[in-house]
């Protein structure tokens, strides 16, 4: 019965889902006041999600559609079961195991690769070219990310998000020696939750609603959150794997404290949306190779020469 | 990927008219580029000649929804050299008032335009923004914001105060600073210029051969201009830079566009500081006699033109419109060759396309002019019938529908 309560409930789907949507609200109302707009009210993700549920699902005489029906679902659980792996407040997760590190990253890469499918599924040409761009920018991003991820990991020694953070809150100094793998992790996300200037495989003005393009009521509504549940995810990553401070102050400080690191990351992150224009795909390619996994092999660099000078 | 062939238009969001851009590609790069015009076509020029002078100015200037004024006064002109009239020097320093203000809206919609097709909404906020104190300030002088009906035979229908002008000048003030701003982030913020250089790129003799005008051909170092080349309204009193650049390219259009903005802020300081006195307005005749004139006017997308043929009535017997868009538009293909299909919305913003006053209808009629002629009833008809043979009929539908009426 807890396991389903902690699996439906908290933390699992019912509070990733609000947080999502919070998460959302605050994003866009950041990026109007940056934009000098007034932006939206607090419940506007809440009635774009029921909006979106009250309509009728279209689907493709072309498309595949199981497939088509069967991919956001995918897209939701991977993510969900990501968020269980993730220490929130405490350095303990739900769900403890060892190698978790590589357990989430793996499991959100699911979300662009249900986004490939769904796009490759819809058989139209806008979808079609969306999902090829989605799947061009996962090769871009992945690997800096999983490198950035990977050196703090080579400091502690260990493939666990818990044990990392327990490491790191033990030895707050370490952590600032992240801080360019905390960069790169910060672009990486943001090419992952396919925002501007990463937003290329749903670029409205070129191919209209990119991957999306097919989608409607329901099934595009699920993909929206499942987006929104990404973009907690992947923040809550970020701040287990390099802003690990305050774990040891009782659940409600805690609690604060990662609310806090949350909406830090997500202010960057708004940032980073509004002063950049979109790029092209191949531009994102060169700067993902070029600049952004080179960094952080040097992060790599770092943690091991600071391994070699401790020991 | 094979080649594909995707159709950009007419119903996209990167298209703020309809209008078919038939592209086909072959991964992301463009291989070919088809276009279809007609989408929009309104038939102004023939419902010109069945309306009276008076009427037809109402009906050129809205031709086009940013250019009002371009095209109003444009028409105007080409009537008055007709009918002979010398029209007051304050109504030609007042026209060319407001059709610089104009073309300072026109310029800072424009990029607000061009930053939105890449992504970079934020821009498209600011300059938004910015351009609402243009569209206020013209609420304030002409009562619109949009069609200004400034124009009339012989002069303009309002005179502006000395406290108006002085609200103008304020205005200009606060856009001039606004727009250095922005000449800032067109040439420094490095995914905007990653995004415009080198993007729909039109050599000098491409852009000499295909006839570009406007700030389009002027980014390829076309070095033409109306207002000095042919100086019309008070443009031959008043000194200005011709802006020429020569990166050929989408970023080459925007520095000659927000270049523009700054020769037109000092345009209008001087402007305001000459304007003579007087009155606004001689009186114009009804019926104007035979004769046909031709007239140029600098509007902000490029050179428009205006032929009227006048029969001694008081209707025209032949209007002839043709927007800058029309000189530019066949640029577009030759500007996306090998480009990326991520550059085509914003190539084909960048030359400030106005589709509904480029749309023309074209009859071809075959053998010796007894071309097919349909009456509306035969047409209809042949619709019905035509749908009929593709399984879809509706005269069912139709039957209840007259019923439900009763």
């Amino acid at each position: 019965m807890s396991a389903l309560f902690a699996i439906f409930v908290f933390p699992g789907f019912l509070f990733l889902s609000f947080l999502g949507t919070a998460v959302e609200y605050i994003d866009r109302k950041l990026y109007a006041r940056m934009q000098n707009r007034i932006g939206p009210p607090w419940f506007q993700p809440y009635a774009d999600l029921i909006k979106l549920a009250a309509k009728e699902d279209l689907i493709p005489e072309e498309a595949n559609p199981t497939m088509f029906k069967i991919m956001p679902v995918i897209a939701m659980t991977a993510v969900l079961t990501a968020f269980l792996h993730i220490p929130l407040w405490n350095s303990t997760p739900l769900i403890a195991l060892d190698g978790s590190v590589v357990i989430i990253v793996y499991l959100l890469t699911i979300p662009t690769l249900t986004f490939f499918l769904g796009g490759w599924h819809s058989a139209s040409l806008y979808s079609m070219i969306g999902a090829v761009r989605a799947l061009t920018q996962l090769f871009a991003y992945e690997v800096p990310l999983l490198l950035s991820i990977l050196a703090p990991a080579l400091l502690a020694h260990t493939w666990s998000i818990s044990e990392m953070s327990e490491f790191y809150s033990k030895n707050p100094l370490y952590a600032l020696t992240n801080s360019i793998g905390f960069i790169v992790a910060m672009i990486a996300l943001q090419g992952k939750l396919e925002r501007i200037p990463f937003d290329m495989p749903e670029a409205e003005t070129e191919i209209v609603g990119g991957t999306f393009t097919e989608y409607s009521g329901r099934l595009l509504a699920m993909f929206r959150l499942a987006i929104d549940m990404e973009t907690v995810v992947g923040a809550s990553l970020i701040a287990a794997v390099f802003l690990p401070f305050g774990l040891h102050f009782g659940p409600a400080v805690g609690f604060a404290l990662y609310l806090v690191k949350i909406l830090g990351i997500l202010l960057l992150l708004a940032l980073l949306r509004t002063v950049t224009a979109r790029l092209r795909i191949e531009q994102m390619v060169i700067f993902c190779w070029k600049y952004l996994a080179p960094a952080a092999l040097i992060q790599i660099l770092l943690s091991l020469t600071l391994n070699w000078i401790v020991k | 990927m094979a080649k594909v062939t995707i159709p950009i238009g007419p119903q996209h969001p990167a298209l703020k008219e309809p209008e078919c851009f038939i592209v086909t590609l072959d991964g992301e790069r463009i291989s070919h580029m088809d276009m279809r015009l007609g989408y929009n076509h309104r038939g102004v020029e023939k419902a010109c000649e069945a309306r009276t002078y008076v009427q037809d100015i109402y009906l050129i200037e809205r031709v086009c929804g940013i250019c009002s004024h371009s095209h109003s006064t444009c028409f105007v002109q080409a009537v008055e050299e007709i009918a002979g009239l010398q029209i007051p020097p304050r109504a030609t320093y007042i026209r060319t008032l407001v059709a610089e203000l104009e073309r300072i809206h026109s310029h800072l919609l424009w990029l607000g335009v061009a930053g939105h097709e890449i992504g970079f909404d934020t821009l498209l906020m600011y300059t938004w923004r910015d351009r609402e104190a243009v569209m206020d300030i013209f609420a304030a002088l002409t009562g619109n914001r949009v069609n200004y009906g400034m124009n009339t035979l012989g002069g303009v229908r309002r005179d502006f105060t000395k406290e108006q002008l002085a609200e103008v000048l304020k205005v200009v003030d606060i856009c001039e600073e606004r727009t250095k701003y922005y000449i800032e982030v067109c040439t420094q913020e490095p995914t905007l210029i990653n995004r415009l250089t080198g993007v729909g790129t039109l050599s000098h003799e491409d852009a000499m051969r295909l006839g570009t005008v406007g700030p389009t051909g002027r980014a390829s170092a076309v070095d033409k201009d109306v207002r000095r080349d042919d100086p019309y309204l008070a443009y031959k009193d008043l000194s200005f830079k011709v802006i020429i650049d020569n990166h050929n390219d989408v970023f080459g259009r925007a520095v000659v566009r927000v270049l523009e903005l700054m020769e037109s802020y000092k345009l209008i300081r001087e402007i305001i500081a000459k304007m003579p006195d007087g009155p606004v307005t001689v009186k114009a005749p009804r019926k104007i006699q035979a004769g046909e004139a031709f007239s140029r006017y600098e509007a902000p997308r490029g050179e428009d033109t205006h032929y009227v043929k006048a029969n001694g009535t008081d209707k025209p017997e032949r209007v002839r419109v043709r927007a800058p868009t029309m000189a530019n538009l066949q640029s577009v293909a030759k500007m996306l060759e090998n480009n990326n299909l991520a550059d085509v919305p914003i190539a084909i913003a960048a030359i400030d396309p106005c589709f509904s006053c480029t749309d023309r209808m074209i009859g071809i009629r075959r053998g010796r002019g007894t071309g097919n002629s349909m009456r509306w009833d035969d047409l209809r008809n042949y619709g019905v019938k035509w749908y009929r043979k593709q399984g879809i009929d509706f005269t069912d539908l139709n039957r209840k529908l007259a019923k439900k009426q009763e």
